[in-house]
């Protein structure tokens, strides 16, 4: 059994609520941060622990909240993106609904560190119901002293407010999020100014994960050194892997970073292999964003190493032949799925949630599912495929925002892992036009797929 | 969002009288003074959301002008926002709507299977909605729950694991729930926001 620090509690009856909570240990590390440490101490530690962003970006958390300007005497702000909507990605749902206190104590301890005295959860709205779940665990929390004013009678006041969306892929853009939380359209903001310096009403703000957040209480308790040794080197800590598609059980696991790839799809505490006893075809590790990859390319690197779940083993060998943890949002397929249907399905969804601000996204991700759904459907062109390659690259960095690319990357990557499965359709339109669904029997066989 | 259908639409006009009875107005105010003064347009979206439940489903331009005049902020400004985000609907709706996931692993899992199990089930194709005005049949995507794919979205509620067994049992007991006259319809403003 690999380490748990976040969900080694999920398990005890009633964990949802205050009292229970509070009984197994719940809240220490508020008591400890407002009461024997300074806000420094705490990004201090954080910045210690190594832990990076769990929304996608992966970048490290104490690095961000320290760039939170401290120049100004304007209020700051903690927002918790609960805007989890990335394809593949479930972890924070699951979170929120089952541990809603440890999303609470983390938020009380992130706002102390970083001076803010008002914290947004910008929950998706499709969510709703972990709406009632929060402000259920705010509330108890509120009662027993633990946010409002005067905290622990520590001098220290917070609030904690749970906003809701509305069903827009693209608020979890940080700033996209910031403008909604406004009240405007969801369109991402021209960085810098970032949202450390000029954030929510211009203020200085730190947008986080949820997962992130609430993995600050445990840094806490056990400090940032004792963080750091879990994981490896680059990757400290445990991470929550959302698990999907052709699995045996799929669900949300905390891993130890830096366990194999082959462990977590095959072993029977985790994924526990693949459905229906067939052959593994490809992974999306990260969430749809993040290339996909081919069986042997996943389990491992090009230099013949096991990969490793880590951003830095995941990452290795590049676009080429490496990919992202992103936000942990692992899609499993098996031999046969149709990677042309996939990618059609992930380009209409970009599409469909692109926010209109930047043309190459805008009209780049229409032409692309255009161009998919053609090919998918039997009725493509063997120039479509390097046309798609030729949009993605239009795409790829020249947008406001990371939507672009990551719009363009599933597709570049399931052409360059996948291009006979592409030029199999083009060559026969009729085998395609009569699958159903993109089902199509020994499709594995019938083209010269990996594995 | 941009290429979603209802940009295209032009909104409605009723000319019908909204407001929001006492209840809702004080849940109102309460929303609001979560952001700080002169921030009150924050509480657009939760808004928003509150008076299309209380308009039976959808946004009119009776209602959003209205909200427009509660928030102090121009009707254009809340007209932009109920056009951006796909759960502001600005024609009327089924009673239920049934928003099925058709993204990445729902997809690989069934989700298009049980669509096209709906389709011939309530008779009507995406976008449309029964005779009886009960159920509206919507593509959405992913709605977060791909580890129990397929799944799909009911107004408030989640249906996981879905087959067409489950899918038989929901619908009849939706069916059934729609006549007893027992439901409550402010759960946004009493439970969500």
């Amino acid at each position: 059994m690999g380490r748990k620090i976040l969900l080694d509690k999920i398990d005890i009856p009633g964990i949802q609520g205050f009292d229970v909570y509070r009984q197994n240990g719940g809240y220490t590390s508020v008591e400890k941060a407002l009461k024997t440490m300074s806000p420094e101490q705490v990004v201090d530690e954080v910045k210690k622990s190594g832990i990076r962003g769990r929304g996608g970006a992966g970048f490290p958390a104490g690095t961000k909240w320290g760039f939170m300007d401290k120049s100004t005497n304007n209020p700051r702000y903690l927002i918790c993106n609960a805007d989890e909507s990335e394809p593949g990605t479930f972890k924070d749902r699951y979170l929120m609904e089952k541990l809603p206190h440890l999303l609470i104590e983390g938020l009380i301890v992130s706002s102390y560190a970083l001076v803010a005295n008002t914290c947004y959860i910008y929950i998706r709205g499709e969510f709703k119901y972990i709406i009632g779940i929060l402000n259920l665990a705010i509330n108890e929390a509120k009662q027993k002293g633990f946010l409002g004013k005067n905290i622990l009678s520590t001098g220290y006041s917070l609030d904690i407010h749970v906003h809701p969306g509305a069903g827009a892929y693209i608020c979890g853009e940080e700033t996209a999020l910031i403008e909604s939380l406004e009240g405007k359209r969801g369109n991402p903001r021209i960085k810098p100014p970032f949202p450390a310096t000029k954030g929510l009403y211009q203020c200085p703000t730190v947008v986080n994960n949820v997962e992130t957040l609430a993995a600050v209480g445990p840094i806490i308790n056990m400090g940032g050194v004792e963080y750091a040794k879990i994981g490896t080197d680059k990757s400290t800590g445990t991470k929550l892997i959302s698990s999907s598609g052709h699995i045996m059980q799929p669900g949300v696991y905390e891993i130890e970073m830096g366990i194999t790839v082959e462990e977590f799809i095959y072993s029977k505490e985790y994924c526990g292999g693949i459905k229906n006893s067939k052959k593994l075809k490809a992974v999306v590790a990260g969430g749809s964003s993040v290339p996909v990859l081919p069986a042997g390319l996943i389990l491992n690197t090009a230099k013949g190493e096991k990969r490793l779940m880590s951003y830095e083993s995941l990452a290795d060998g590049g676009f080429e032949s490496g990919t992202m943890l992103g936000s942990g949002g692992f899609i499993v397929y098996d031999e046969d799925s149709c990677i042309v249907r996939n990618t059609w399905n992930f380009t209409r969804f970009y599409h469909h949630e692109s926010c209109g601000q930047c043309s190459p996204c805008r009209e780049g991700t229409g032409w692309m599912e255009k161009v998919l759904y053609r090919i998918e459907h039997g009725e493509g062109r063997m120039e479509d495929i390097d046309l798609l390659v030729s949009i993605s690259k239009n795409i790829e960095g020249n947008t406001i925002c990371p939507l672009g690319d990551a719009a363009a990357w599933p597709v570049a990557s399931a052409i360059l892992h996948f291009r006979e499965e592409f030029e199999f359709h083009v060559r026969y339109p009729e085998k395609i036009k009569k699958r159903d669904h993109g089902n199509i029997e020994n499709i594995h066989v019938l083209q010269n797929v990996s594995i | 969002m941009q290429n979603n259908e209802v940009n295209h639409k032009i909104y409605i006009k009723e000319n019908k009288s909204f407001f929001f009875p006492e209840k809702i107005m004080e849940k109102v105010k309460q929303i609001i003074s979560r952001y700080p003064e002169g921030k009150q347009k924050s509480a657009l979206i939760p808004l928003l959301h509150i008076s299309q439940e209380e308009n039976g489903g959808y946004l009119n331009v009776d209602v959003m002008d209205y909200v427009a005049k509660i928030l102090n902020i121009q009707p254009v400004e809340v007209y932009e926002v109920a056009t951006f985000y796909s759960q502001f609907y600005l024609e009327k709706q089924g009673k239920y709507i049934l928003e099925v996931c058709q993204t990445g692993s729902c997809a690989i899992c069934g989700g298009e299977e049980v669509l096209d199990y709906i389709k011939e089930k309530l008779g009507i194709k995406e976008g449309e909605t029964t005779s009886d005005g009960l159920f509206t049949l919507k593509t959405v995507e992913c709605l977060g729950g791909c580890g129990y794919a397929p799944v799909m979205q009911i107004n408030t509620e989640f249906y996981e694991f879905l087959d067409q067994k489950k899918i038989d049992t929901i619908i009849d007991q939706l069916r059934s729930k729609a006549f007893d006259g027992k439901e409550k319809c402010s759960t946004w403003a009493e439970k969500f926001c």
